[in-house]
């Protein structure tokens, strides 16, 4: 039996959460939100972070029911993310870790993703959809590697949809692309966008210009609503990930897909897949905002199955780093 | 001959049929109903013209492709040769990496890849989805009345020729961003199938330099900067 803690604050979400052998225990989490219009600066996630950390620490172990002696490895992101808002979380883990006496763990955030998807879903060997807000990636797993196929060539999906929630003036609570998904339902005039699929990699900045640029004026002459425009957005980019996702899919041979990140959740998206997945004869895995969206039980998830097989981090090597590519990492749990 | 299904790949279904008594391949990009009407069908009649032309282009600039029998707009298909026989390059690769063939088959595959491909994009092609299944080794004469003896998989590359297929996602118009971007797909569909296979792709670039002097320079600078962004960008959870 093995419990595993885990810290994530790569982005505007702190999450800390416990798992044990598989089972969450506990897994809260605390969103900064930002006013309409306006992103989240580091500094200011950073501060976020800090100012919540110990208040969702006591919050995860209580719900968890266990005390720290309980706990077997303390797990902790170290990137891909913003440098500020993971140092600061990662400070909070190296603490505990050595108040605790308890061993540590660096994890790739996108790793996180995927073993918990995997967990959640009991998908096996599934092509996987890593999409959210800095993050757009088609992965495989082969020899001993989450191998990236397809990847955004400039921004992720989700920063594309948040920059265009900016443009409207959306809410960003919860965020802004649930907001966006919300207005989509509502949208059913199409405008045709750029389509920018390059084999299995995908590009939105131009398609992202396009629309920032024309919508003020569609929107202002009452050629297409707000709303029509959230909906052609959704229903072009989505094509474009479903695209190049069918495209691995058949490169590979496999028959499961799995989405994972925080777009992942959006109900248009996950309808989509499954349409694709259904013709080609493939089953479709999804989770819904709890473990989608960045959350510390992934951490621990990911940490676990880690430590699992003798991987370990010397607190010295206990940094972060704002680059980390997902195939950076050796698998040494699958086969 | 009647319809027979090949293949349901990601883009479109590809059935075997016979043309006039020639084997023949037909294209047809069905309907994806997971995405907007509008734009499957924008999509697809784009695609069609651009894979037709591109083709033609590429033919006559000295590049194989299997010869256009017709198009059908109405069902979205294209019929064209059926390439036969071949093996995929691929196929080719992983054959030669399973038996030890050493690297002297490999090389001499890479330099007529980096033939063809600086050959088109110095005509302005861009393939777009440039891996090692789209592209094929046939004989040069073939004909399905002379069945070919020996097995593909074995033969020297430079005795067979090296045939282009799915243009699919081709543009016929392209920058040197459009041209390293291709590049660079190829770049990661070989080293992401075929493991250990660096040095076959700086082989390639070699030969697409010498075969697209003019533009090389400047295509290379921009692969370049795409794999620095791919690897460089930054990537908040």
């Amino acid at each position: 039996m093995v419990i595993a803690i885990g810290f994530e604050g790569s982005a505007n979400k702190l999450g800390i959460g416990i798992i044990k052998d598989g089972v969450v225990l506990s897994n809260p989490r605390h969103t900064y939100i930002t006013p309409p219009g306006q992103g989240f600066l580091p500094k200011d996630t950073a501060r976020h972070h800090r100012e919540h950390a110990l208040s969702i620490l006591k919050q995860a172990l209580e719900e968890a029911k266990i005390k720290p002696e309980d706990i077997d490895v303390i797990c902790y992101t170290k990137g891909p993310g913003m440098g500020a808002p993971l140092v600061s979380t990662a400070l909070v883990a190296r603490t505990v870790a050595q108040l605790w006496r308890k061993p540590i763990v660096a994890v790739n955030h996108c790793i996180g993703h995927i073993e918990m998807g995997r967990l959640i879903t009991g998908a096996k060997n599934p092509v996987v959809l890593y999409v959210s807000g800095g993050n757009t990636q088609v992965i495989a797993y082969s020899q001993k590697c989450y191998r990236i196929f397809g990847e955004t060539i400039d921004i992720a999906v989700g920063n594309c949809l948040d920059r265009f929630a900016r443009v409207l003036k959306l809410s960003n609570d919860p965020s802004p692309g649930y907001n966006i998904e919300q207005l989509a339902k509502k949208g059913n005039k199409f405008l045709e966008l750029p389509y920018a699929v390059k084999g299995m990699d995908v590009s939105f900045s131009g398609l992202l210009s396009f629309i920032e640029e024309k919508a003020p004026d569609l929107i202002a002459k009452g050629e297409y609503t707000p709303e029509d425009l959230c909906f052609s957005l959704q229903e072009t980019v989505f094509a474009m990930l479903i695209e190049i996702t069918e495209r691995a899919m058949a490169h590979c041979g496999s028959e499961e897909v799995l989405i994972v990140g925080g777009v992942g959740c959006n109900k248009r998206l996950q309808e989509m897949m499954e349409i694709m997945a259904k013709e080609r004869g493939a089953t479709l895995f999804a989770t819904d905002e709890r473990f989608c969206i960045d959350n510390g039980a992934m951490i621990a998830q990911a940490g676990w199955e880690m430590f699992r097989t003798g991987v370990t981090t010397d607190l010295k090597d206990t940094t972060c780093t704002q680059r980390f590519r997902t195939d950076e990492v050796e698998v040494t749990w699958r086969k | 001959m009647k319809r027979v299904l090949l293949k349901q790949g990601a883009e479109a279904k590809l059935d075997k049929c016979s043309f006039y008594g020639k084997p023949c391949l037909v294209k047809e990009r069905f309907k994806k109903k997971y995405r907007h009407e509008v734009l499957d069908r924008t999509l697809t009649t784009q695609r069609i013209k651009s894979e037709v032309r591109a083709m033609i282009r590429c033919r006559t600039n000295g590049i194989s492709t299997p010869t256009i029998f017709m198009v059908d707009m109405e069902s979205s298909s294209i019929y064209m040769e059926y390439v036969e026989p071949s093996v995929t390059v691929r196929e080719f690769i992983a054959n030669s990496q399973e038996n030890h063939a050493g690297d002297a088959p490999l090389l001499a595959l890479a330099e007529m890849i980096g033939r063809v491909i600086g050959v088109a994009h110095k005509n302005n092609i861009i393939h777009g989805d440039l891996t090692t299944s789209n592209m094929l080794l046939a004989p040069p004469n073939r004909s399905p009345e002379m069945p070919f003896g020996g097995n593909l998989l074995d033969e020297d590359p430079s005795s067979l020729e090296l045939v282009l297929i799915d243009f699919g996602l081709t543009a016929l118009e392209g920058t040197a961003e459009d041209k390293g971007v291709d590049l660079y797909v190829l770049e990661r569909a070989l080293l992401s199938t075929h493991p250990n296979t660096q040095h076959i792709f700086e082989a390639i670039l070699a030969a697409y330099r010498s075969y697209n002097q003019q533009g090389a320079k400047e295509i290379v600078k921009k692969l370049d900067e795409v794999r620095l962004r791919g690897r460089k960008r930054t990537m908040v959870g």
